[in-house]
């Protein structure tokens, strides 16, 4: 027996599999056995790649050929060409947006150049249903390293001198987080992973959950050492059913292996995980109603202090940490504070994963190191606008977070840059707008969701998000004034000034960011009734240019309301009293006749 | 599974399957590889490139030579000299080799992969591969 000498990686994520990668998968498996080539060629079902763009995704080792949006059908095209005779299989391969060329392998597209692995390092990579090739990749290297080698406390400086920050959102230093963690006495602490991502358009949690299970088992394993805690407990909503599955194999596997569970590596520590299902709510994500949610009670946040680090679950000492703030822990103990220090800018060192989503040509998941441009991000890794429109806006931090314009793009993105700014690095959603995208509506889609997710506890939050909604859909149906605008900033400020926790702190920032960087648009919805971007369907005008209809009728004919008079080859004309402004007379004229404004 | 019980335990584990995900970091080096392509296409197989390619592979992990990939391709044309084999050593043109036997393995192992020496048997490359 030789061995393997190609392996077939396939994405796994919860992307691919939606897009068949599941069928793909036993399609590959069953022409190598009709091949015979199953004990030559590995498939092996990896975690998110990122490219989550042009999903199912194949990689074959060595060669590094990417192949994208592979169908179950094309198994047997790879398997016969490439597998077989060599030949790569031309029409599966990633074509670039800008110079429409067929580009083979992963090491020379934008989109993985500009990038830097360290949280994800191991997603797209490994199979991440075997502990094996965690391990081969350095898995619980780290632990071992700090229960054999290190004190608890040399294992806090060490993330100390790191410069970790929580990558939940908050951006709290970690070490200094452990460190008030430890420096409580009790006879029972827990270490929490908060795996309850809720960002509209956010997934680098589940990703890393999916991609690499055991790093985060680890790394909680590392925090219940350095703060003297046998018990772990990862909150994950019960909507992410494969990051689930995942974790409780990568569980049981660990516990096998004698990682999770009584003396480990021989030593007198013991520690063990358990999970938690959430229902899904946003306001879950803050640590303390994180807590009551797993008690059992009703996701409320509660006053701090006391913090969570002197009285959280059960009133025992709790750390609670992002998915993401722990994948980098094994990395920063095996390579050094120093080394992880050495990436980033001043104040917030290493990477972040972003969840790029939005009208970019690449949508999907990236790590770039701290202090990367907007720019970057956005037209090198995300390879720009879709269908060559123009830039309008980039939203980052979710419902807390702001719209960021053009004059932002190169601002080396961190913690403290995009909070000068007016929005927050939140958990790493990023959302892409063009100029189509009208920045009025955009608040109200956010402040729909938080009105829709505040818990209710706190007065400014429960009341004052729905009046600021209101207000919203006051100026997007062409009814608001300027006073309203000037009301609306004030009463945002007083939310942010009074609400309980972070989610009513943070919940006006979608509306002040985009007053600030967008506000001619607000001016122009509020007196000249007009939407720029032509979104707000109240504020729409149609009309038929004289001296390009030829009375063709086909607008007249497709339109539900019969506004549109007139007589075979002569000119239309829409009744603008009637009209309900849904466009099917737009999309129908074929002579560019009917215009909108 | 016997529980791991120390770093160095773990260290060993690792190695012993390490080699599980090996071609995976070797694809990420790939530049940094000796290339050997395999012809096999009908003529290839029928006289024994399979056998050739599967003594490449166990040779060299008996001689544990790490800095490898072996790999297939279809015809390249050279029926005459089956079971040929094209190696390409980093930063350097691919040469063709005929006529390949388990001899001819070893000595290709020894001397062209390990110092670079040439060895009979190279067939002059008519051609050029497009990638």
């Amino acid at each position: 027996m030789a061995g393997y000498r190609m392996h077939v990686l396939i994405c796994g994520g919860t992307g691919c599999v939606a897009s068949a990668s599941d069928t793909l998968i036993s399609n590959f498996k069953k022409v190598l056995q009709e091949k015979g080539l199953e004990n030559e060629i590995q498939v092996v079902k990896t975690g998110c790649f990122g490219f989550c763009e042009k999903g199912p995704v194949v990689k074959i080792v060595p060669d590094n050929t990417f192949y994208v949006q592979v169908k179950p059908e094309h198994a047997t095209d790879i398997i016969e060409e490439h597998i077989i005779k060599g030949r790569k299989v031309e029409h599966l391969l990633y074509v670039d947006p800008e110079t429409k060329e067929r580009v083979s392998d992963s090491k020379h597209m934008d989109f993985y150049k500009k990038q830097m692995k360290i949280a994800t390092r191991n997603c797209g990579f490994i199979n991440p249903e075997n502990i094996e090739e965690s391990i081969s990749c350095n898995g619980y290297e780290a632990l071992g390293k700090a229960l054999t080698e290190m004190t608890p406390e040399s294992v806090i400086e060490e993330i100390k001198v790191s410069g970790m920050r929580g990558r939940g959102g908050g951006g709290f230093p970690t070490g200094l987080k452990w460190q008030i963690a430890r420096s409580f006495a009790s006879d029972v602490k827990y270490v929490v992973c908060n795996a309850d991502e809720g960002d509209p358009g956010a997934f680098m949690d589940r990703s890393i959950l999916e991609g690499d299970p055991h790093s985060i088992l680890e790394a909680m394993a590392i925090c219940g050492y350095a703060i003297g805690s046998q018990n772990g407990l990862i909150y994950i909503r019960a909507e992410y059913p494969l990051a689930i599955h995942r974790l409780k194999i990568a569980i049981e596997q660990a516990r096998e292996y004698g990682f999770l569970g009584k003396n480990i590596f021989g030593t007198n520590f013991s520690f063990d995980i358990e999970l938690k299902y959430g229902a899904g709510a946003f306001v879950c994500g803050e640590e303390t109603a994180l807590i009551r949610s797993m008690e059992g009670e009703r996701g409320e946040p509660t006053t701090k202090p006391p913090f969570p680090a002197e009285s959280g679950y059960w009133g025992k000492p709790t750390n609670v940490n992002n998915v993401e703030t722990l994948a980098s822990i094994p990395v920063i103990l095996i390579k050094g504070g120093a080394w992880y220090s050495s990436i980033g800018t001043e104040k917030s060192k290493g990477t972040k994963v972003f969840a790029l989503a939005g009208k970019v040509n690449n949508v999907g998941l990236i790590e770039v190191p701290m202090g990367t441009s907007l720019r970057e991000i956005i037209f090198n890794i995300g390879g720009g606008i879709k269908d060559g429109k123009k830039f309008k806006a980039v939203q980052t931090g979710g419902p807390s977070g702001g719209c960021l314009s053009e004059k932002d793009l190169d601002t080396p993105i961190d913690y403290d840059t995009l909070i000068e700014r007016g929005s927050m690095m939140g958990s790493g959603g990023m959302i892409v707008m063009d100029e189509d995208d009208c920045m009025v509506s955009i608040a109200k889609f956010y402040l729909e969701f938080t009105v829709d997710e505040s818990c209710g506890k706190c007065t400014p939050c429960r009341i004052g998000t729905k009046r600021l909604l209101e207000m919203l859909e006051k100026i997007t149906s062409g009814k608001g004034t300027m006073k309203d605008l000037e009301k609306m900033k004030y009463l945002c400020n007083v939310i942010k000034d009074t609400s309980l926790c972070g989610l009513g702190q943070s919940a006006p920032n979608p509306i002040l960011s985009t007053l600030q960087n967008f506000w001619d648009e607000y001016v122009a919805h509020v007196t000249e009734q007009r939407c720029p971007a032509g979104q707000c369907s109240a504020l729409l005008r149609y009309y038929i240019l004289p001296d390009k209809c030829i009375g063709c009728t086909a607008c007249a004919r497709v339109c539900p309301v019969t506004c549109i008079s007139g007589k075979v080859k002569e000119v239309h004309l829409i009744n603008q009293d009637t009209c309900i402004k849904c466009g099917a007379c737009y999309s129908k004229c074929r002579f560019n006749a009917i215009i909108r404004k | 599974m016997a529980k791991v019980q120390s770093l160095a335990e773990l260290k060993k584990l690792r190695e012993s399957i390490k080699s599980s995900v090996d071609l995976r970091e070797k694809g990420n080096n790939i530049e940094e590889m000796v290339l050997i392509k395999v012809a096999m296409a009908t003529c290839g197989i029928a006289a024994g490139a399979k056998t050739i390619m599967n003594s490449f592979i166990d040779e060299l992990k008996k001689e544990k030579i790490e800095n490898v990939v072996v790999t297939q391709t279809g015809c390249m044309g050279y029926c005459h000299s089956e079971p040929t084999v094209e190696i390409t050593l980093p930063g350097k043109e691919g040469l063709i080799f005929g006529n390949v036997d388990e001899r001819k393995v070893k000595e290709l192992i020894e001397r062209y992969i390990k110092n670079g020496d040439l060895v009979d048997g190279i067939i002059p490359n008519n051609y050029k591969t497009i990638e």
